[in-house]
């Protein structure tokens, strides 16, 4: 459903994404990973319709996408400069809603599910800087969830929150996008993450940043924080997604994984 | 406990301040600085001495407070109005402020007051001139504030309505205005302040009614003490006004105050 | 504000003049009556003409002469009564509540007051500038001695400096920047004050009366020149005062990130 056909941008003279080449299948999990400054957000950004990519072109269902595509969600990193703090959790969730013709009532009720989908039913009422930074991540979540996009991209969602809050909004994500069966992208630079949401992991590389990794997860069954990583084929994968983020090639010998430095 | 005598202690100097101004004005005896208790005196006879179905007001006083308040509030918030759109437009619409800024800066330094005369000559005496002088002399902190505060909105609030597609009357209703709010707000507060000034002066220069005029009359029948009680009047008059403000901005930038403790 | 380069600046001429063509076509189209509302050129060149006119120019010096006392007098009072409160904690705290209650009274209310007890217009205008102007100058000052770092003064205290001498080595350079902040507002106050009173209360000399007495002749093109000279002169203040500060304050720019 969204295919990048060598995408560039270049920032004045700074080439920070250097013709990217993706497709993402209707209703897969895709995860991007690469190192810091690689130009993962530029990505992201071109794909939102934030900024107008210098070369290259974005498809969406076939169509190439100018502005800011219908149908799409993004739930930022930085959620404070994202949920609007003279607004509670239930508007600031509902507020995308009027673009979609429905009357108070039901746009209250809608963003009423969606905050329950994340557990926050309770604080419906509250404002953002009433929540702790997991809670707002999460109203992030349910207006992403609330406005039912086709393609929900998710810029380092959970960077800034703690290790357990974000193992739950990992499973949070993963069970609701399949119950929506929506199509993610989601940025990270956190391999192990990568490894466990995605059900495909692409790497870029160093800035400029271009494809070097497009690699398919294949794990068993519901995922789950403890047992999902301590498979053996969840080590291997994340073995090799972690080498090539830093810029190595593996390649595989009679005796495993062996490295050498390109 | 403690905060109750606080309180006291902090407005000591006040009561202090009265009985040394009634003990020194009983001794001088001049004509031109009455005792306060005098002023007190008239002020409550002119003014608060009224039924209470009026709030004590007097007929005098209604008589006297009605015109010159409905004319700051009215000059106030057509000024208010005003300020806030042009303010949105130059903030917002790229290049136009370039091109206003030497104009609006020399609008903006015009004494407001030699507008008086100017207003006077080309149209009648009159509200509507007093208006215009008002809303002329206050619009400028409503407007350079609100241009401040549409200019600096967190682009990161502008993406996210970008990405949710919201309309242009939801990006400027509910996220430009609401985040340009606080900065409104102390740009409104400002303005408050001069409408007073400026609703003295221009009762002052060439009306017949309001708290002004009342002045001039009690000036010109030297009425010293109620020229006193008039000022204390609109001293009072100051107060109230940025006390009801306060009041009002507190309730509707709550969500600021806590978000800006809670960071 | 956007920042002055030279693009801003074309575009702000082009702007300017662009009001003023349009303007004085409309006049001359006949969009109003120009014996009543002189064109926009007559104004401008009745405002020049005003520089050299003898008339204008004594009431122009002599509004000045009092605008420029008036300052001094805010200053001079202002200045240290601001360092006082600034630094003796409960003078502050104890003053407080008169200030609260005498800065809301509208200046231009004393005037009917003042007139009555000066005989000389100048002292009355001067009365009612330094009571406007006062302000400014007093809470900046205040708010500046505040910001003085404390280890600078307690470096100096340790070094057995009186308190006379910590306000004048460490104190007042300290909170300087802020106090050319209050003069500057307080010289834009000031000369608001002094052309209003001249305008309520008259007297012989001084811009507002000058204005006064092309009013009783009609004299729109004179009102508004003078009055266009008025607020030429207060950006011209303003604007050197903003130079002076600049210049003067640098390092404190620095400190504050070019804030304000
Ligand atoms: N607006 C901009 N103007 C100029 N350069 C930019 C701009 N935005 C990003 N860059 C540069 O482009 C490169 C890629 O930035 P980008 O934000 O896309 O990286 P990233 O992969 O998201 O990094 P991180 O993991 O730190 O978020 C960086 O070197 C950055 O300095
Ligand atoms: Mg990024």
């Amino acid at each position: 459903m969204l295919e990048l056909v060598d995408l560039s941008h270049t920032y004045g003279s700074y080439r920070a994404i250097d013709r990217v080449n993706l497709k993402v299948a209707q209703g897969e999990v895709v995860c991007i990973v690469g190192p810091s400054g690689c130009g993962k957000s530029t990505l992201l950004r071109s794909i939102a319709g934030l900024i107008k990519p210098t070369g290259g072109t974005v498809l969406l269902d076939g169509k190439p996408v100018a502005g800011s595509p219908e149908n799409l969600a993004v739930v930022f990193q930085d959620y404070s400069r994202s949920l609007y703090p003279w607004m509670s959790a239930l508007a600031n969730v509902g507020l995308p809603l009027r673009r979609r013709g429905l009357d108070k009532k039901r746009r209250d009720a809608a963003a009423m599910a969606a905050l329950e989908q994340v557990g926050l039913a309770g604080a419906a009422a509250k404002y953002p800087w009433e929540m702790s930074g997991g809670m707002q991540q999460r109203v992030s979540i349910a207006r992403a969830l609330a406005y039912q996009p086709k393609l929900l991209l998710m810029d380092e969602p959970f960077g800034s929150v703690d290790a357990q809050t974000r193992e739950e909004l990992e499973d949070l994500t993963l069970r609701v996008c399949a119950h929506h069966g929506m199509t993610i992208l989601l940025i990270t630079h956190d391999v192990d993450e990568s490894v466990y949401v995605g059900d495909r992991v692409v790497v870029l590389s160093k800035a400029p940043g271009t494809v070097v990794g497009d690699l398919p997860v294949q794990l068993p069954g519901p995922r789950d924080q403890i047992h999902t990583r301590e498979l053996e084929a969840f080590v291997r994968l994340r073995a090799e997604v972690g080498r090539l983020v830093r810029g190595m090639t593996p390649h595989r010998n009679t005796h495993g994984f062996g490295v050498e430095t390109r | 406990m403690r905060r109750a005598t606080s309180g006291v202690l902090r407005f000591w100097i006040v009561p202090v301040t009265l009985v040394l101004w009634e003990l020194l004005t009983r001794v001088t005896e001049s004509p031109y600085f009455p005792p306060p208790s005098r002023i007190a005196t008239q002020f409550y006879d002119m003014w608060l001495s009224g039924p209470a179905s009026q709030l004590l007001l007097t007929e005098s006083a209604l008589d006297t407070f009605g015109p010159s308040l409905g004319r700051l509030l009215a000059g106030w918030t057509i000024a208010g109005v005003l300020g806030i759109a042009l303010g949105v437009a130059l903030g917002r619409i790229r290049g136009l402020a370039e091109y206003t800024d030497p104009v609006l800066q020399f609008l903006r330094a015009l004494p407001p007051p030699l507008l008086v005369p100017i207003f006077f000559v080309l149209f009648k005496i009159g509200t509507p001139t007093q208006l215009a002088v008002i809303v002329f002399g206050v619009i400028w902190p409503v407007l350079v504030n609100t241009t401040d505060g549409v200019r600096a909105v967190d682009k990161g609030f502008l993406e996210t309505a970008r990405v949710f597609q919201f309309s242009r009357y939801d990006i400027l209703r509910r996220v430009i205005l609401p985040s340009a709010m606080p900065k409104i707000f102390a740009g409104l507060r400002l303005s408050l302040s001069l409408a007073l000034i400026l609703m003295v002066v221009s009762e002052l220069v060439g009306s017949n009614s309001g708290i002004g005029y009342s002045l001039l009359y009690a000036q010109q029948s030297y009425d010293y003490t109620g020229v006193w009680a008039h000022i204390v009047l609109l001293g009072v008059l100051g107060l109230l006004f940025n006390a009801l403000f306060l009041v009002a901005e507190g309730r509707v930038l709550s969500w600021h105050a806590n978000a800006r403790r809670n960071v | 504000m956007p920042k002055v380069n030279g693009a801003s600046l074309l575009r702000g001429l082009i702007g300017t003049a662009g009001l003023l063509a349009v303007l004085e076509a409309a006049g001359r189209l006949g969009a109003w009556d120009t014996e009543r509302l002189p064109l926009v050129s007559t104004v401008l060149l009745r405002a020049g003409e005003l520089l050299t006119d003898p008339e204008f120019l004594v009431s122009a010096r002599s509004s000045l002469t009092t605008w420029a006392l008036a300052l001094l007098v805010t200053i001079a009072i202002a200045v240290p009564a601001g360092l006082l409160l600034g630094m003796v904690k409960p003078a502050e705290m104890a003053v407080r509540p008169l200030i609260e209650f005498l800065r809301p009274i509208p200046s231009v209310a004393l005037i009917p007051l003042v007139i009555l007890l000066y005989s000389e217009t100048t002292h009355m205008r001067i009365t009612v500038a330094v009571y406007a102007a006062l302000w400014p100058v007093l809470i900046n000052t205040i708010y500046g001695v505040r910001d003085v770092d404390p280890l600078a003064k307690e470096t100096l205290r340790s070094f057995g400096f009186g308190p006379g001498s910590v306000a004048y080595r460490v104190v007042l350079p300290g909170a300087a920047p802020f106090i050319a902040t209050g003069i500057r507002l307080a010289a834009s106050v000031a000369i608001v004050l002094v052309v209003t009173s001249e305008l309520i209360a008259g007297g012989i000399e001084g811009v507002g009366v000058y204005i006064t007495i092309a009013q009783s002749g009609n004299r729109l093109d004179l009102m508004i020149g003078a009055t266009i000279l008025v607020g030429l002169f207060g950006i011209l203040v303003n604007a050197l005062l903003v130079a002076g500060e600049n210049r003067l304050f640098r390092w404190h720019r620095a400190r504050a990130g070019a804030a304000t």
